[in-house]
């Protein structure tokens, strides 16, 4: 068998921040009713991480579950596991209205670190990045320069930046051009 | 730059975020209509100097669609309201009212 990899193999550029593709994430794109009690459950159980309010990821250890929309949850883990995990959730929920989806390999997720992270998010998305509209413990799905694109936070200091794995190349280019160092705005 | 906030995500989402949709509030035409409620139903568009409800889709978000009340002259925003409804709400159409007084009403 052949083994699993990164859209760019782990490609990392130093700027005035630190860019850095991020190992292999499992995710399942799960819809449904997300008040159902039976859903709540079955993602509580997985991942021991709450189902997050709207515009909120969750996180549990190396688990979250990211709020997509009112329909749509994205639960992350181990991407060896995800296969299994998807398989344990339907289970969970037969009877109950939903689709669950294993899309571990559609996308390429970045670590931006260091303190200047909100500017170079703000370079390229019209979403607000700060401190009050973004800040640990929230997701935003906007569009960054061209393509769709999600951040989230967990900490302080850094972000996550996720995107489809076919325009990875793309944003790795965007997001090493915005950290380049010199190239600090001093807004936030 | 046009900011208008989801209603779903209770996000401040930009234009370029969204996908518009066009007029809100239209009623479907079906069997048996007359030919001229059908021109109606597929064709005739307001183009108001003003007050406008229109139908926008987080496209960069949640996907989901959503309906707005705008001013096409000044860009003013008066809300944004779930594609379920059937009419604005009263609390955005008191608002329009009192900033509008000459505004004939939505339908």
């Amino acid at each position: 068998m052949s083994e699993p990899q990164t859209a760019l193999q782990g490609a990392t550029a130093q700027g005035f921040v630190t860019v850095s593709e991020d190992g292999l994430h499992g995710m399942i794109s799960l819809r449904g009713d997300l008040n159902d009690p039976k859903l709540k459950a079955a993602v509580a159980k997985l991942t021991g991480a709450e189902v997050p309010a709207a515009g909120r990821i969750s996180w549990k250890g190396d688990r979250g579950v990211a709020w997509m929309s009112p329909d749509e949850l994205l639960v992350i883990g181990p991407y060896s596991s995800a296969g299994k995990d998807a398989l344990v959730l339907s289970k969970a929920l037969k009877g109950v209205h939903h689709l669950v989806a294993n899309v571990s390999d559609a996308r390429a997720v970045f670590r931006i670190e260091g303190a200047g992270f909100r500017e170079v998010l703000a370079k390229l998305t019209p979403a607000d990045v700060s401190m009050d509209a973004f800040g640990i413990g929230q997701i935003r799905r906007s569009r960054f320069a061209q393509v769709a694109g999600a951040c989230w936070m967990l900490e302080e200091g850094s972000a996550r930046v996720v995107c489809f794995r076919s325009v990875a190349g793309y944003i790795f280019g965007l997001l090493e051009h915005a950290a380049r160092s010199g190239s600090e705005v001093g807004y936030f | 730059m046009l900011l208008l906030e989801c209603p779903y995500c209770g996000v401040a989402a930009d234009e370029t975020e969204l996908a518009a949709g066009g007029e809100a509030h239209l009623k479907r035409e079906t069997v048996g209509s007359l030919d001229a409620e059908f021109e109606e139903y597929l064709f005739m568009r307001e183009n108001p100097r003003g007050v406008h409800f229109e139908r926008w889709r987080h496209a960069y978000g949640c996907g989901k669609w959503f309906l707005a009340a705008r001013d096409t002259m000044t860009l003013e925003v008066f809300g944004t309201y779930p594609a379920q409804s059937k009419k604005p709400p009263k609390a955005i159409e008191n608002l329009i009212k009192k900033k509008r007084p000459d505004w004939k009403g939505w339908a």
